[in-house]
């Protein structure tokens, strides 16, 4: 305990959740500071459950203009005059998560994702992105590896009805309850160029095949030189082709990464409103996890399809 | 091939015309997800208005929206961003008469995101018998789950029996508590209803069941202010005769208390012997902002806290403080009052009286934010299920809409995965062939038809038990009992007359070997009720003095030894398969809590949150998945432990 009390309007607001998680992880939220890249359905439905949840920031970067694509899967911005209009999706979703809690600080801060040096990090606890490269992906993970302070990392990324959650805590200690006793325990996570370096051969036998697909498409956007999410159903063949080879290489057989399973990540790039709202409780629910060191966090990928229903852990370490 | 399927699904979801039950925490999540999905013509019902403890969840309500329709409210919210599509809100109870039958049949698919059992076996009821699909759903913390039920084809809500309203013996409550949710009881029930509630109800509060002779004749009187004392000498009189007085008298009853700790009587004296004439300042002094809202106790005597435990002195202080501001302040209500715990005086009330009763029974004390949530049921949530639960509920409708009925899975969503999964599909079940309410098997009751009468029936069974609203009640062809607005005069009286009959004098007796129907008429659902005579019951297993037998499932004799085993809230062997009833908001009057409400297990389904995640799913059924063909090497639904084939 830090001494510090919830005011009677905290207690009021958060009395229900305060019943989940108890005073202390609600201290340590509204204490706690959270930075948002990539502003889509998938994390506006994270910013929405963690603003709700009361952290002490939210800081948005987004620069991309408000688009009737952007909008797809978006209820943080009233259809207006919006589309077409001055404001970034930041800016816009903003003004709109300000007024879901008034006790959050919500912010934006311009510029591109990779600007971001090492210090700027620093600010933070958590560190969530989205829509972006793998480039990318990888060197704000590397940054947030070289504070001293733990920034608790994590990629989120929804195609068509299929979504992925990568989650970094590098060495990350917690109270665990067994039983009535409370037991430390330890994990140790890969980053997520680690991660994705360990050879398919040797991960664990039936690993989601979404784990490889996501890859596999990843991949391919970087060859290319795509934007995140910019792939049609005519890339469909040229994708087979970049499975067959990775799949070569790595000696997987090509049926753990089907062809319709590609189809759908490549051709239906938008997200699909019922998963992002699954994607986004989930990751809420670890950084909540996180920041409150309450629970097992999730170790290491998260994995979601809506055609089989199932809500999948995937530890992808060589520990 | 890709584009065409989603082509279809679009139409489907385009062309449908869905009915929403609940603006709360799903409610909320699930009008949102629903209208980015595309969905036209959505139908929401939900009675409440909105309240401070929603906004950590509701997020479509604001702190100015407080005191107005959800329904209403979640509309407007809606249409800001969608805004091109038709919400219709109805701020209404789902039980009223005019969504009858024809108004579900409206519908392509109903979807659930209510709080009580109550309102969702009517709902379920009314989809049997206007024959719409029902996505049904629950949260309680990080647990969550939606089902769903479709007539001839899946299990219906009822076919797996719910826990039971907890209820306690009354004397465990009046006279050996020995947990906190013992003293709250009674300081809520009892206590509380005793000194503001409504005079003529029955109150146990003096009653002891082995201690009839100790009853003494002025009991009735001793809650009463009398004429020559002041306030302060009442409150005095009250504490010592509740906590002291009553206490003493039962330790006169050696029997009681052979196998168990004696209980301590607590007298103002020696609680607070510094304190004789009690803040005989005025009650004004402990209104700083005297608006009737504020009206605290605590804030008088300084206690921020709300978490903070109070010792037996301060439980004592504010139970004075809080007695004082009811009796000075708000004395109109006083004979209208029923506990309700956003009254935070109330609340305060039922706190202090509680812990002071703790404290002679050695039971550890509690602070306020915990008796509060004791006291009011209060279900935990987070927005994060109800996001993910609305998720799934969207996701499990649209195949309903597809008429793919084979696909619909029921979704848990679990705390700890079990075998890495934190969302488990489980296919649903086949309805249950004894399940009264969609197969229509006949119940059994025990009675003893001489002494109950037809109002014990009505009350116990057809309303508590059978959870109907507007009961019909015939035995062969002739009317016992009837419930409507449009009776005759001279019919409700002789209703009226019936409910007073003990079963055997009734015009029509109900005897052994009776059968009687029972039918609600706005749900449509018609029972039959075999009737069984029986002398005894056991007062304290059998409080009703009737036994309803045949609404709990025919025994399910397969698998599983270790049924019972502690997957969960329910312990009790008739309740085995009782699946996770659980609860998106405030409301519920059944539930134990503290007692994690999920958990609930199915012989069958074997669902278990906390205890043991890796039992989950044991059920024989569920490994056929596998077995089905494979949709071309694309990701099969496999519910089995691996041999994933493709």
């Amino acid at each position: 305990m830090n001494g510090e009390e919830l005011t009677e309007q905290e207690t009021a607001l958060y009395d229900r959740q305060i019943r989940v998680w108890g005073v202390d992880a609600q201290r340590r939220l509204s204490k706690s500071h959270v930075f948002v890249s990539g502003l889509k359905g998938t994390t506006v439905e994270f910013c929405k459950n963690i603003v709700l949840a009361g952290v002490g920031s939210l800081t948005l970067n987004d620069d991309n203009p408000v688009t009737e694509n952007a909008l797809a899967a978006n209820f943080l911005i009233p259809f207006d005059d919006n589309i077409g209009g001055g404001g970034s999706l930041a800016d816009l979703c903003c003004d709109s998560l300000k007024d879901f809690n008034p006790m959050v600080h919500v912010s934006v801060e311009k510029g591109d994702l990779s600007s971001f040096d090492v210090n700027f990090f620093e600010k933070f606890d958590v560190v969530v992105i989205s829509c972006c490269s793998l480039a990318a992906k990888k060197s704000v993970n590397e940054k947030c590896r070289k504070l001293s302070k733990r920034v608790a990392f994590y990629t989120v990324d929804c195609r068509d009805s299929c979504g992925e959650i990568f989650v970094d805590l590098q060495n990350y200690a917690y109270a665990k309850k067994k039983a009535d006793e409370t037991v430390e325990c330890q994990l140790l996570f890969p980053s997520f160029e680690e991660a994705i370096a360990i050879p398919w051969r040797s991960l664990p036998k039936r690993v989601s095949k979404l784990y490889f697909a996501m890859r596999v498409v990843e991949r391919f956007e970087e060859v290319e030189r795509r934007k995140p999410g910019e792939t049609s159903i005519e890339d469909l063949p040229n994708v087979l082709k970049l499975r067959n080879e990775l799949c070569l290489a790595h000696s997987l057989n090509e049926s753990q990464i089907p062809d319709s399973l590609l189809e759908r990540l490549v051709a239906s790039t938008k997200e699909f409103p019922p998963v992002s709202a699954v994607l986004g409780g989930i990751l809420g629910q670890e950084v909540i996890k996180a920041i409150s060191g309450k629970g097992d966090p999730l170790k290491n990928f998260f994995f979601f399809d809506s055609v089989d229903g199932k809500g999948l852990i995937e530890d992808i370490s060589t520990s | 091939m890709a584009s065409t399927q989603q082509q279809q699904q679009l139409s489907a979801i385009k062309g449908a015309k869905v009915l929403m039950v609940g603006a709360g925490g799903i409610g909320c999540e699930l009008l949102k997800t629903l209208a980015l999905s595309g969905f036209q013509d959505i139908h929401i019902i939900d009675m409440d208005t909105i309240e401070v403890s929603n906004l950590n969840r509701q997020f479509l309500f604001r702190q100015s929206h407080v005191g107005q329709s959800k329904a209403k409210v979640a509309r407007d919210a809606v249409l800001r961003f969608r805004p091109q599509i038709s919400i219709t809100p109805y701020h209404a109870n789902v039980k009223d008469s005019s969504f009858n039958v024809d108004f579900f049949k409206q519908f392509n698919v109903v979807l659930n995101g209510l709080d009580n059992l109550d309102a969702r076996r009517h709902v379920n009821r009314l989809c049997l018998a206007a024959d719409v699909p029902l996505v049904e759903s629950g949260t309680t913390g990080f647990l969550g789950q939606v089902t769903v039920h479709i007539k001839g084809k899946t299990e219906c809500y009822e076919c797996q029996p719910k826990p039971a309203p907890k209820t306690y013996p009354v004397c465990t409550i009046t006279s050996t508590p020995s947990k906190f949710v013992h003293c709250i009881v009674w300081a809520k029930d009892l206590l509380f209803a005793k000194l503001f509630g409504d005079k003529n109800q029955d109150n146990d509060l003096n009653v002891r069941s082995n201690d009839t002779a100790t009853s003494s004749d002025h009991s009735e009187d001793i809650f009463e202010l009398r004429k020559d004392e002041d306030f302060q000498q009442y409150a005095n009189r009250i504490y010592d005769h509740v906590f002291g007085h009553n206490i003493q008298t039962a330790l006169s009853n050696e029997e009681t208390w052979k196998n168990r700790n004696k209980p301590r009587p607590i007298y103002v004296k020696d609680v607070l012997p510094d304190e004789p004439v009690q803040q005989n300042g005025s009650a004004d002094q402990m209104l700083v902002k005297d608006s009737l809202s504020s009206l605290s106790a605590m804030s008088y005597l300084g206690l921020k806290n709300p978490q903070d435990i109070w010792s037996l002195k301060e439980n004592s202080r504010v139970f004075f403080a809080a007695l004082k501001l009811f009796f000075t302040k708000r004395q109109k209500e006083i004979g209208n009052l029923t506990f309700d715990k956003d009254d935070h005086l109330a609340v305060e009330f039922v706190t202090a009286a509680a812990n002071i009763r703790a404290a002679s029974f050695n039971i550890p004390l509690h602070s306020l934010f915990e008796a509060k949530g004791i006291a009011g049921n209060i279900v935990h949530a987070v927005a994060t299920t109800n996001a993910i639960i609305a998720g799934l509920i969207v996701i499990e409708a649209i195949k309903v809409l597809q008429n793919e009925a084979k696909n619909c899975r029921m979704t848990y969503c679990l705390q700890h995965p079990s075998r890495k999964m934190l969302l488990m599909p489980v296919e649903p079940f086949e309805p249950n062939k004894s399940c009264y309410v969609c197969s229509e098997t006949p119940l059994l009751l025990e009675v003893n038809t001489h002494r109950a009468k037809l109002r014990d029936l009505v009350e116990k069974i057809v309303i508590s038990k059978l959870g109907m609203s507007l009961p019909l009640i015939t035995h062969g062809s002739s009317l016992l009992y009837e419930v409507g607005d449009d009776l005759e005069e001279d019919m409700v009286a002789n209703y009226a007359a019936n409910l007073e009959k003990v079963l055997s004098e009734l015009p029509y007796a109900i005897t052994g070997g009776t059968n009687i129907s029972v039918e609600d008429l706005q749900q449509e659902l018609v029972c039959n009720i075999n009737i069984k005579h029986r002398e005894e019951f056991d007062e304290e297993k059998e409080p009703d003095g009737m036994v309803l037998h045949g609404w709990t499932p025919a025994p399910a004799s397969e698998n599983n030894k270790d049924a019972t085993d502690n997957n969960g809230a329910s312990t009790s062997s008739t309740s085995k398969s009782a699946p996770a009833v659980m609860e998106d908001d405030d409301e519920l009057s059944i539930m134990e809590v503290g007692v994690e409400t999920v958990s609930a297990v199915g012989k069958k389904r074997k669902l278990s949150d906390v205890p043991h995640p890796e039992t989950l799913v044991e059920d024989k059924r569920a490994k056929k998945i596998p077995e089905q063909p494979e949709n071309n090497g694309d990701v099969v639904v496999m519910l089995d432990d691996g041999n994933d084939a493709a």
